[in-house]
């Protein structure tokens, strides 16, 4: 009987506390990437300003509403800007900052492959 | 051979890391905010200041007329200086003056627009801050200046004479 009583106890809060502790996750993972705008070199999960604390309300809603990491993000590029990721994604603004390094490692490899393994 | 491709690609090499700083040292890499935006308000719920009664973005912005939103609160410093220039703005009959009452305590905001006097012809709650970011704004005092439900600007900070003169210009 008290198995049982203990089965149906997990039963009923393992699926509720599993799903909170993911959302935390979330949240933290988003907040941690948003900047406080407002602040000097903080993200919004570091900063416990008005700014930064509204945004966590907002974010703590936006995923009980079911929304994905990426749809939150858009939602906040919308508001305040790209300025506000601290990942921004690959634009006409920031190609530059993505292709940059993969172009000096294959320019590197070149010179290595040219000036070591050719002369072999 | 060898040496003219080094040196050509080298050449090419510093010429684009030039030509990336140059464009770098001409903006500015101090942060500022997109002010002259024309976006859609957005929509939302929020609470009545004097009644209580909920409110969504219809019931307060009309299209075809001129509203001045105003982000304000009582413990906000900036928002008693700029009160004065709201409350002269209000004798305007072109202009609808809203208030946003910021992360508020009720009493101290009552007792507030009895000191100062009321430019508002609507005032609603926001307690949580989360109504100013559906705004996009960033604190108090912030203003938007709305025409046909669209943001026409955005004035980050206390309004000041210069700014209410370009209001008054943009509204004529």
């Amino acid at each position: 009987m008290n198995i049982l009583k203990i089965i149906i106890i997990i039963f009923l809060i393992y699926p509720t506390s599993n799903l909170k502790a993911e959302d935390l996750e979330m949240k933290n993972k988003i907040t941690k990437n948003l900047r406080c705008l407002i602040c000097q070199g903080q993200s919004v999960y570091d900063s416990d300003s008005e700014f930064a604390n509204s945004l966590k309300i907002i974010v703590d809603k936006k995923i009980n509403e079911g929304l994905s990491e990426d749809q939150i993000y858009e939602f906040f590029k919308n508001k305040y800007g790209e300025w506000i990721l601290y990942d921004p994604g690959l634009n006409k603004n920031t190609y530059i900052l993505w292709l940059l390094p993969l172009l000096i490692f294959l320019a590197g490899g070149a010179i290595i492959y040219n000036s070591f393994i050719v002369k072999k | 051979m060898r040496n003219k491709i080094l040196s050509i690609s080298v050449f090419l090499f510093f010429s684009i890391v030039f030509v990336i700083f140059f464009k770098g040292l001409k903006e500015t890499n101090i942060y500022t905010p997109d002010l002259d935006i024309k976006k859609e308000i957005p929509f939302f719920h929020a609470k009545d200041f004097y009644t209580g009664k909920k409110l969504n973005t219809s019931d307060i912005f009309k299209l075809n007329q001129t509203y001045l939103l105003n982000i304000w609160s009582s413990w906000c410093v900036p928002c008693r200086k700029e009160h004065p220039l709201l409350l002269s703005l209000n004798e305007n009959k072109k202009i609808n003056i809203i208030g946003m009452n910021y992360k508020d305590n009720k009493i101290n905001a009552e007792k507030f627009l009895k000191e100062l006097g009321n430019p508002y012809k609507r005032v609603f709650e926001d307690l949580e801050g989360t109504i100013a970011i559906e705004w996009g704004a960033y604190g108090v005092p912030e203003t938007f200046l709305i025409y046909n439900n669209k943001i026409i600007r955005k004035y980050i900070g206390p309004l000041n004479l210069n700014i209410i003169e370009e209001i008054k210009l943009l509204i004529k």
